[in-house]
């Protein structure tokens, strides 16, 4: 299963960065054999929309899921609709415990559809 | 003629400027070259119009006003990318199989529409906010723009609002600008012939009537400034007046019957009638401006 | 943490001043609450006016871009002209020319243009600070004028005072926000818990205060309003008060109209810190109070609570 997971620094032990559409880097990580590739974000700098273009990388680099802090409606509604499955994880753990909470079954999924109209997250 | 009324920081008496401009100029019965008649005032302050309350217009025409989106034919669709790639906003992602498309973000400009190699692409106008046109007891054609609560963008109402109300030969316009010093207020003042700021004597009045004049030479629009609740604060306003050669073209004293009478939503001619031969003189005044530096 | 914005739909109600107030009470009040504090009026900041902050670190903010005519490649075909549509494309002389206030940067020229003579160039469209204020940090911005894009300012501002507040360990946020309801706005509210919305007792700022009553019920934050310059025109606070019991919003409270916080603004002060027992500064106050006690008193309740249950921090 390839997971993807927000982090600050491109390490698979590095914090994990809680925004998912600017966070600094991915981590691509193969969650059976724990193999991993960081890549810098390419949204990171987007004046605007960049939850959309980080769904798109993610999209691109064939994830099943993806591990952040927190998922803005947009990047909700294209992670969705890419079928990729969200997981929340908080705190300043790294993105290998993260990965390991993942594969305990630990991990929470945002709540239901984000509903009418856009509900920005500051 | 048109005049523009701006002021970076808001609540300093725009719409009591504007208005009394309009009032003023539709009072004065001696027609002839000297005294153009009842203008148009178009409210440009669509996220918060205020003009309507004052004026009370009869409005005769209310439309919609959108922004064109994209609309993807997923028949032809063959989910190459092209329309995210070229699209500067990301208001439009490719993922998988499946485009998905942004409304809120997209800014109308049709590029994706062109980009699409199959021509999948077709654009629908969203609707935006809403225009109405109508006229005051007093002669005055009125504008203005109401933004749809929830609508993240002025920018497109603004400028349709002064594309599709437009003056008759020769009729004076008076734009009354948003607050602020960004987009909505250069689309609202963009093509102004002079540029009118009002501020007041305090220190944000004046630090934001410096960005106000920043705008209006961006714009290399000729300005003048309205002093408005003079007397209130201190001198450092009229001392930045002096020392760039800003011209204060009027002054209006701070009085609580203004402020009370504003607040019930009266105008000020309507609470001091005197002001009006002042705001005619005004006119003039610009008038002689415009075409000293034209 | 918690984070209050302050907003008004009308300009001029005195956002800026109970934001002051607010950020001097925090800090020098009776029961201290740690805020961290950001101006989201990036057009027109005035909250450093009279917090005295001394500056930490500047950035520059690229908004987008704008077009650029490469005139030694342009053969003035005219094709830019007829794809803008925003009026960002000037011809004079059969020469082309892209009037940067106008334009968009979406691109449309850039990737039509049969020459490839169109570049984008990125726009430095603003600065935004961290600094230092005698009642806390703040992050505040200014968006170069005529310039485009203040909402993303806003989210940037935004984005970099909750982290601020995140990682300093910050009780909450206090945000001042723009006038109106459009983009700016609305990146200002985001993740609120809290919108105090400012009104005036006018005409006017009743008017407005259903839009940005709208608003703030459309993106889902909690509001309260509280009623400024209150004693200029009675009838018109009443119509607020029934107004606001007819939407079920509690208004927080009532500040009459006072000269000292011209005088206070004048001195470069809080009105609160001008003159705490102005009438003005006592309305303000007794807001603050009811604020913190919505705001934080509960959420340290709740801790509190969770602490015992765990029997530990």
């Amino acid at each position: 299963m390839r997971i993807v997971v927000t982090t600050t620094t491109p390490d698979l032990d590095s914090p994990v960065d809680p925004r998912f559409g600017r966070g600094a880097f991915f981590v691509l990580v193969d969650a059976d054999t724990m193999e991993w590739q960081a890549h810098p974000n390419p949204a990171a700098a987007a004046s605007g929309g960049a939850g959309i273009r980080a769904a798109q990388f993610v999209a691109e680099h064939k994830a099943d899921g993806v591990i952040s802090g927190d998922f803005g409606p947009n990047a909700h509604q294209a992670l969705t609709a890419a079928g990729i499955r969200m997981y929340l994880f908080g705190g300043s753990a790294s993105a290998r415990q993260a990965v390991e909470r993942f594969k305990a079954g630990e991990l929470e999924t945002p709540g239901g559809s984000v509903g009418q109209g856009r509900r920005p997250r500051g | 003629m048109r005049i523009a009324v701006a002021s970076g920081k808001g609540g300093t008496g725009k719409t009591t400027v504007a208005t009394s401009l309009a009032l003023s100029l539709a009072a004065d019965g001696r027609g002839g070259a000297s005294a153009p008649g009842p203008p148009l005032i178009l409210d440009c302050d669509v996220e918060a119009p205020n003009a309507h309350l004052f004026l009370q217009p009869r409005f005769e025409r209310v439309w919609e006003v959108g922004i064109p989106i994209p609309q993807v034919d997923e028949a032809r669709c063959t989910a190459c990318g092209r329309c995210a790639e070229v699209c500067a906003y990301n208001a439009m992602a490719v993922l998988g199989a499946k485009v998905l498309v942004f409304p809120e973000l997209c800014h109308g400009c049709g590029s994706c529409t062109r980009a699409c190699p199959e021509g999948a692409i077709t654009e629908v106008v969203r609707p935006i906010g809403v225009l109405r046109q109508g006229t005051t007891m007093g002669g005055i054609d009125f504008g203005h723009g109401e933004l749809t609560v929830g609508e993240p963008m002025a920018g497109p109402v603004i400028r349709q609002l002064k594309q599709q109300i437009t003056p008759r030969p020769g009729q004076v316009v008076i734009l009354d600008a948003p607050p602020g010093t960004s987009c909505p207020v250069v689309e609202a003042v963009r093509g102004a012939d002079f540029l009118l700021l009002v501020t007041e004597p305090t220190p944000f009045g004046l630090h934001d009537l410096r960005l106000a004049v920043q705008v209006g030479r961006s714009l290399g629009i000729p300005m003048g400034v309205i002093i408005n609740r003079d007397g209130i604060g201190d001198e450092s306003l009229a001392h930045y007046c002096e020392s760039e050669g800003m011209p204060v073209l009027m002054r209006i004293p701070f009085e609580r019957a203004i402020a009370r009478g504003f607040a019930q939503g009266q105008t000020l001619l309507e609470t001091h009638p005197a002001y009006a031969p002042l705001f005619r003189e005004m006119v003039l005044e610009i008038g002689r401006r415009i075409e000293e530096t034209g | 943490m918690k984070q209050l914005v302050i907003l008004s739909g009308k300009g001029g109600t005195g956002k800026t001043s109970l934001a002051a107030a607010f950020a001097h009470l925090a800090s020098e009040g009776p029961c201290p609450v740690r805020l961290v504090l950001a101006d989201a009026d990036v057009d027109a900041p005035n909250l450093d006016l009279v917090l005295e902050p001394r500056r930490i670190e500047e950035h520059d903010f690229v908004g987008g871009s704008t077009a650029e005519i490469v005139c030694e490649t342009c053969d003035a075909c005219g094709v830019c002209a007829d794809v803008c549509r925003f009026e960002a494309v000037c011809e004079s002389d059969g020469r082309f020319e892209i009037d940067a206030l106008a334009c968009e940067g979406c691109g449309a020229c850039f990737h039509e243009c049969p020459a490839q003579a169109i570049r984008m160039q990125p726009q430095v469209a603003g600065r935004w600070y961290r600094s230092e204020s005698r009642y806390g940090p703040l992050i505040h911005a200014a968006l170069f004028p005529a310039h485009e894009n203040s909402g993303k300012l806003v989210t940037l501002v935004k984005q970099q005072a909750r982290l601020l507040t995140l990682d300093g360990g910050y009780a909450g946020l206090l945000v001042d926000g723009p006038p109106g309801i459009g983009c700016p706005v609305i990146s200002a509210a985001a993740g609120a818990d809290l919108a105090l919305i400012v009104t005036e007792p006018t005409v006017a700022g009743i008017h407005d205060m259903e839009r940005i009553l709208k608003t703030t019920e459309h993106f889902r934050v909690p509001a309260q309003v509280c009623i400024n310059k209150a004693d200029l025109f009675p009838a018109g606070a009443d119509q607020i008060r029934d107004a606001c019991r007819r939407k079920g919003i509690a208004v927080a409270g009532c500040i009459p109209f006072d000269e000292i916080v011209t005088e206070a603004m004048v001195r470069g002060e809080p009105v609160t810190a001008f003159d705490l027992d102005a009438p003005s500064s006592r309305a303000m106050t007794e807001i603050w109070q009811r604020l913190t006690a919505c705001l934080f008193e509960r959420s340290a309740e709740s801790m509190a609570a969770r602490v015992d249950r765990n029997g530990g921090p």
